[in-house]
């Protein structure tokens, strides 16, 4: 008769449906179907594949095929001067890419023993968590969807293009900015920019409680993220799971407190963590990380040291433009630095950075030259990945969607 | 990072357990390395794990030509409640390709030892699916080694697609 017997009516026969391997109906037999998923469907969020294994409704098993982009970015890295590297890797995740250029030229500057100086390591945590937002950003967005929330996607796709703006701004591209170099980043800032960022930290807080306020009492998405897709801690750690996954399932794990870099010892926030690890608190985990990087960029436009923007060292960076006209030592660095690039003295490193899906490690192997002998990056996609089949066996269909989403590849990353 | 000393002692304790397994330890930019013998790789990470280095970071292949025992792979292992990471290393040659694979020990190594397979041609012994992950599976060679050129793909267009083979028929 009214609205909310007829809802309690229907609630009742969904909750009639079980998981169990009964068949549903009188004289009926189930039998496995194998079905493909992608590599062309709107809910792989790129160029996945997932052959799935159904029983009805039920998913049974889950394997992911990959390398539908595989672009041989490591291979193509062998064959550039260090220094031409960092826009190849920026093409990686393309959604974090400061993060691929941190992390690799993170791992160059390790071996070249190359100091790094403060404002540069300001500016770039500025970008990072700028980048962070933008990422958590498309994630909120093309999860909304997937689970048939489309205005959500309005609005974060709205905020991400403010992001960007600053990108344009401060580096003259929206993304694969190359704004990174090795030894700090290649220019300063413009003025006027730093009120720009203050003013969307502002605006992004106030965003970020509007989509809560959209989603958090919203009944369809918290029946549909509340305990499906979890997957336990020590499941996690085993598969090498990192970033907010596994903060979801309650590991506080995050590179930028345990081992920090870039100075984000500097900064004063907080980790969130969820309880479960299920949908709901990825979904609380990004969205309280979004908070925190604004706090961060605060603090680090607060505190932003005036000094030099990438290192001194004309071994390694570019000199200024002014000094070619009157240093003939100047015009041979630029030189040499243009046509070879500078080398780098043999070893291998790897270095470690928190991007927004996990650890983002690269492995540079230098066998002197002015060309790395092996870029090789740890992307934290690829790795996640692995966590599709233990987070949605033995789940409906619909919930595999859902933990897809919440898992949140970027193929470009996967496949590289 | 364990420090050099450090390295030093646990490299002591995988001699104690087999006395001819450490082929070499190395402390560069503050990154510890030991380099093990592939038979002993396994039990090498049986007793990093013993140590405290529960988690698998990475796992990276890595072709050190032209010198000998030419394929690397290594596997970047960490110590989450210390904060420190080592790095478990070990080399084989191209015409025995083969390493003991440590999926049983961390399930995650699963598609980075694949990617190192596919890449590389390390064969990875007890892997429960080695498959070529990235590449196509009925590629031939392993792009990634430093012989393998760039540009050794032919590129399809109007005036050869029927010259090319494969992709037209």
């Amino acid at each position: 008769m009214d609205a909310v017997s007829t809802l309690s009516d229907y609630r009742r026969q969904e909750e009639s449906v079980t998981l169990s391997s009964a068949p549903a109906g009188e004289g009926l037999e189930q039998e496995l179907m194998t079905i493909n998923m992608g590599p062309h469907h709107p809910s792989t969020h790129g160029v996945l594949r997932l052959i799935v294994t159904l029983e009805g409704e039920t998913v049974r098993d889950v394997k992911p095929v990959i390398g539908y982009v595989h672009t041989g970015i490591e291979k193509t890295a062998e064959d550039k001067a260090y220094w031409k590297v960092i826009p190849v890797v920026e093409r990686m995740d393309y959604l974090s890419y400061y993060f691929n250029a941190m992390a690799f030229c993170g791992a160059v500057e390790k071996l070249l023993e190359v100091e790094v100086p403060a404002r540069a390591q300001y500016l770039r945590v500025i970008h990072l968590e700028l980048n962070r937002i933008m990422s958590h950003l498309v994630w909120l967005g093309t999860s909304c969807i997937d689970l048939g929330a489309i205005s959500v996607w309005w609005y974060c796709f709205r905020e991400r293009e403010s992001v960007l703006d600053l990108f344009e701004m401060s580096s003259g591209q929206r993304m694969h900015t190359r704004y990174f170099q090795v030894g700090g980043v290649i220019e300063d800032i413009p003025r006027g920019w730093v009120e720009r960022v203050r003013r969307f930290t502002k605006t992004m807080r106030t965003r970020a409680d509007q989509y809560a306020a959209l989603l958090d009492k919203n009944e369809i998405v918290l029946q549909r993220l509340r305990h499906t897709g979890i997957v336990d801690e020590a499941t996690l750690l085993g598969l090498g799971v990192t970033g907010p996954l596994l903060r979801a399932a309650g590991n506080p794990w995050d590179l930028r407190k345990a081992a920090p870099y870039s100075s984000y010892d500097h900064f004063d926030f907080k980790i969130p963590v969820g309880t479960i690890g299920d949908n709901y608190d990825r979904y609380r985990v990004r969205h309280a990380e979004i908070y925190e990087s604004c706090d961060i960029v605060d603090q680090a436009l607060d505190g932003l040291p005036e000094g030099p923007f990438i290192t001194e060292d004309r071994k390694v960076a570019l000199p200024p433009r002014h000094e070619l006209a009157t240093s003939m030592e100047a015009l041979i660095h630029h030189f040499k630095l243009v046509t070879e690039g500078f080398r780098v003295p043999p070893g291998e490193v790897y270095n470690p950075i928190e991007s927004p899906r996990g650890e983002l490690g690269c492995y540079v192997r230098s066998d002197g030259s002015s060309r790395p002998a092996r870029v090789h990056m740890r992307d934290p996609s690829f790795v996640n990945l692995q966590a599709t089949a233990p987070a949605t066996r033995n789940s409906y269909i619909a919930d595999l969607v859902a933990t897809l989403a919440m898992l949140d590849p970027v193929l470009g990353g996967v496949d590289r | 990072m364990p420090d050099a000393t450090g390295l030093e002692l646990i490299a002591q304790d995988l001699r104690a357990a087999d006395s001819d397994a450490v082929l070499g330890t190395s402390y560069f930019r503050e990154e510890a390395t030991i380099e093990v013998a592939p038979a002993f790789l396994r039990r090498a990470a049986e007793l990093l794990v013993g140590k405290g280095y529960t988690f698998m970071a990475s796992c990276h292949g890595v072709d050190y030509y032209p010198e000998e025992r030419r394929l690397g792979v290594h596997y970047q292992l960490l110590d989450m409640p210390n904060v420190d990471r080592i790095c478990l290393k070990t080399r084989v040659t191209v015409e025995q390709p083969n390493v003991p694979s440590l999926c049983t020990l961390w399930p995650g190594a699963n598609h980075p030892e694949r990617e190192v397979f596919d890449m590389f041609g390390v064969v990875f012994d007890g892997h429960p699916d080695l498959r070529r992950i990235l590449m196509p599976e009925d590629y031939e060679g392993h792009p990634q080694r430093r012989d393998f050129p760039i540009g050794g793909e032919p590129v399809l267009f109007t005036y050869n697609e029927d010259k090319v083979p494969g992709w037209t028929q």
